[in-house]
């Protein structure tokens, strides 16, 4: 991976592009930039579900994915789905280009609490990381606190780290943050 | 690019008509490092499988052709040990009793909460693990064999093992007979380790131990409350017991309330806890042990006949050791090896000359007091050989020394010296003797000042 472009999908309650832009070059060691692009939500809506179903939208992405070795990460903040699960945070290529994620599960108020601006940005963070750690070929990490930990829950992404254990650095030959 | 994981070796085969299922589910499952295989219809599975073994086989209840439900069946019979989920988006009480029925692990409404399906997946695995671990374990049990503990060449042993292979796998009640010290506990593990009852436990009960009441209670168990200090409900050795075997040690000590109360459980296995309304009902084989003479008990009227007949059905003679002398060189050799590993000391044997005097005694504690007085010469021999001064209880006991204080302390003090002394100060070794913690050793050396010369 030799850069990030991130591209906003949708409307955003926060500017988390302009977040991550700066913050993850920090952890994946690549230039990061955002890219304004207008691609329609609607076909993807499920009126049974009242959600966006994930995998379309991720085949959406992969046209920008061209080019240079960049590797692209669609962020929103509706609620995503896969056909078989209820909800997903976020969907990766394993070994690909395209990523995506949402920010719809990750505020304190889908969970009735008061909102948590610091909170919903740290957890956007970690999204970021563990679906474009998908893309560098990362699956599940055993290490509950490294950031390619399983997340079915907010509770899973609220114990796990925003960077790499050493073993997953290691195999991205990155250097440790942990 | 990724790092080695367990999951790999767990292989799950997704079946179901619906391609974005089966692709949402190897993506998913893909990320958590497992082996995924995919087909559109029973038929396809039934293919795979028989190309390749999987763990967990997640089936479509609605396909063409062939139903989940009828695919089970068919897995089931190819591969019973396979965990199988059914899946459906269209549930129904009918359909989910039929699928549990045959055998399903699991019965899942598309879609599925994803943490709900990590926690299943996780949940088989470990359930996997348990059952490959309780095969392995199964299997050790198989090849240490408990009976390889019973050592000797006599005639009189050689009987008694034949006896304990004859009677193990009937299930008949074992009455074992013998002096104190000979291992009637060791031959009612033998007989248990050689029953079909193995894998279950042997619970035993020292009967002649315990107070009457206690004794009531730890057989029969007891609800919350049935009597002052009981705070819990608690199981007794016969509930324990369910599945494998009893060992009732000294039977010949119990009061007559207790007799009575073992005869009836002895005939119908069932049984009431203390304080409890319900009737309980265990499956267990009794193998009860005495080294008294019940016969003259019963005649005194202390041992009821009708129990002693019901536990009387096959009986196994230990003989005491002084009737199978023989076996005193091979059973000494056998304490030495253990103790020599057990305490890392370099004695490779028994002098003749001390081999001759452990053959003349007439062992009245029999094997235990065999063990004891090789493990104490162990512990006190300081050559690569035992000798006649490594027993020295059966000498004349030296005179005390001459004192005006015999207070318990004063006693304590050189009784503890006199061990240190002989294990050379090895604390871990005298506070092993003394059966006391190394804690407390070092404190007793520090209140009677002893000082290592």
């Amino acid at each position: 991976m030799q850069n990030i472009v991130l591209i906003p999908i949708g409307t955003m309650k926060y500017d988390v592009a302009d977040f991550l832009s700066l913050s993850l070059p920090g952890i994946l060691h690549v230039p990061c930039r955002v890219l304004a692009e207008d691609i329609g939500l609607e076909p993807f809506y499920s009126s049974d579900r009242k959600q966006y179903h994930s995998t379309e939208i991720l085949r959406e992405l992969l046209p920008f994915a061209v080019g240079q070795e960049q590797h692209i990460l669609g962020i929103m903040d509706v609620d995503l789905y896969i056909p078989i699960l209820t909800f997903v945070f976020g969907e990766a290529q394993l070994n690909g280009r395209c990523a995506l994620m949402s920010g719809h599960r990750l505020h304190q108020e889908f969970y009735g609490l008061p909102e948590d601006d610091s909170l919903y940005l740290h957890r956007c963070e970690k999204e970021a990381v563990h679906e474009l750690g998908h893309t560098l070929g990362l699956k599940h990490c055993d290490n509950f606190e490294c950031v390619m930990r399983y997340s079915n829950s907010i509770a899973d992404i609220d114990i796990k780290r925003n960077v790499f254990c050493p073993g997953c650095s290691q195999v991205l030959g990155i250097p440790v943050l942990w | 690019m990724t790092k080695g994981s367990s999951n790999e070796n767990v292989r799950i085969l997704i079946v179901d008509d619906e391609f974005s299922v089966r692709h949402s589910l190897t993506a998913w499952f893909e990320d958590e490092g497992y082996t995924v295989g995919v087909a559109s219809s029973g038929k396809e599975a039934l293919a795979k499988l028989a190309e390749n073994k999987w763990d967990i086989f997640f089936l479509d209840l609605k396909m063409p052709g062939m139903s989940g439900l009828e695919l089970q069946k068919k897995i089931k019979e190819i591969q019973p040990d396979g965990t199988i989920i059914i899946i459906t988006a269209f549930a129904s009480v009918e359909s989910a009793v039929e699928a549990m029925q045959s055998g399903a692990y699991d019965y899942l409404s598309k879609p599925f909460d994803p943490d709900y399906l990590a926690l299943m997946v996780r949940n088989i695995i470990e359930r996997k693990k348990l059952k490959e671990e309780t095969a392995s374990l199964k299997k050790t049990i198989d090849v240490v064999y408990t009976s390889k503990e019973i050592i000797g060449e006599s005639s009189g042993i050689q009987k008694m093992m034949e006896d304990i292979r004859a009677v193990a796998d009937t299930g008949s009640t074992v009455l074992i007979r013998g002096e104190s010290g000979t291992g009637k506990e060791l031959v009612a593990r033998a007989i248990h380790a050689n029953s079909k009852r193995r894998y279950a436990p042997i619970v035993t009960i020292n009967c002649g131990a315990l107070p009457e009441s206690i004794l009531e209670s730890e057989l029969f168990g007891h609800e919350k409350g049935a009597f002052t200090g009981a705070q819990y409900a608690r199981k007794g050795k016969f509930e324990m017991a369910d599945g494998g075997t009893i060992f009732l040690d000294e039977i010949g000590n119990i009061s007559p309330k207790i007799q009575m109360e073992l005869l009836r459980v002895l005939e119908d296995k069932k049984f009431f806890r203390l304080g409890g309304s319900k009737e309980l009902k265990a499956d267990f084989r009794t193998i009860a042990a005495t080294n008294k003479d019940l016969e003259a008990a019963m005649e005194k009227g202390e041992f009821r006949n009708d129990l002693f007949y019901r536990l009387n059905v096959f009986v196994i003679e230990i003989p005491p050791l002084r009737e199978r002398r023989s076996d005193i060189e091979i059973l000494a050799q056998n304490f030495l090896n253990v103790f020599t590993a057990q305490m890392n000391k370099p004695i490779a044997r028994i002098s003749p000359a001390a081999m001759k005097l452990l053959a003349d005694y007439d062992w009245p504690g029999n094997v235990r007091e065999l063990e004891n007085a090789i493990e104490r010469a162990v512990v006190v021999c300081k050559a690569k050989e035992i000798k006649p001064s490594d027993f020295p209880f059966f000498h004349a006991r030296p005179e005390e020394e001459a004192t005006t204080d015999d207070s318990l302390e004063s006693l304590q003090r050189k009784h503890i010296k006199k061990v240190l002394e002989q294990t050379g100060w090895n604390i871990s070794k005298a506070a092993s003797v003394l059966q006391i913690d190394r804690v407390t050793l070092y404190n007793k050396i520090s209140k009677y000042n002893l000082k290592k010369p």
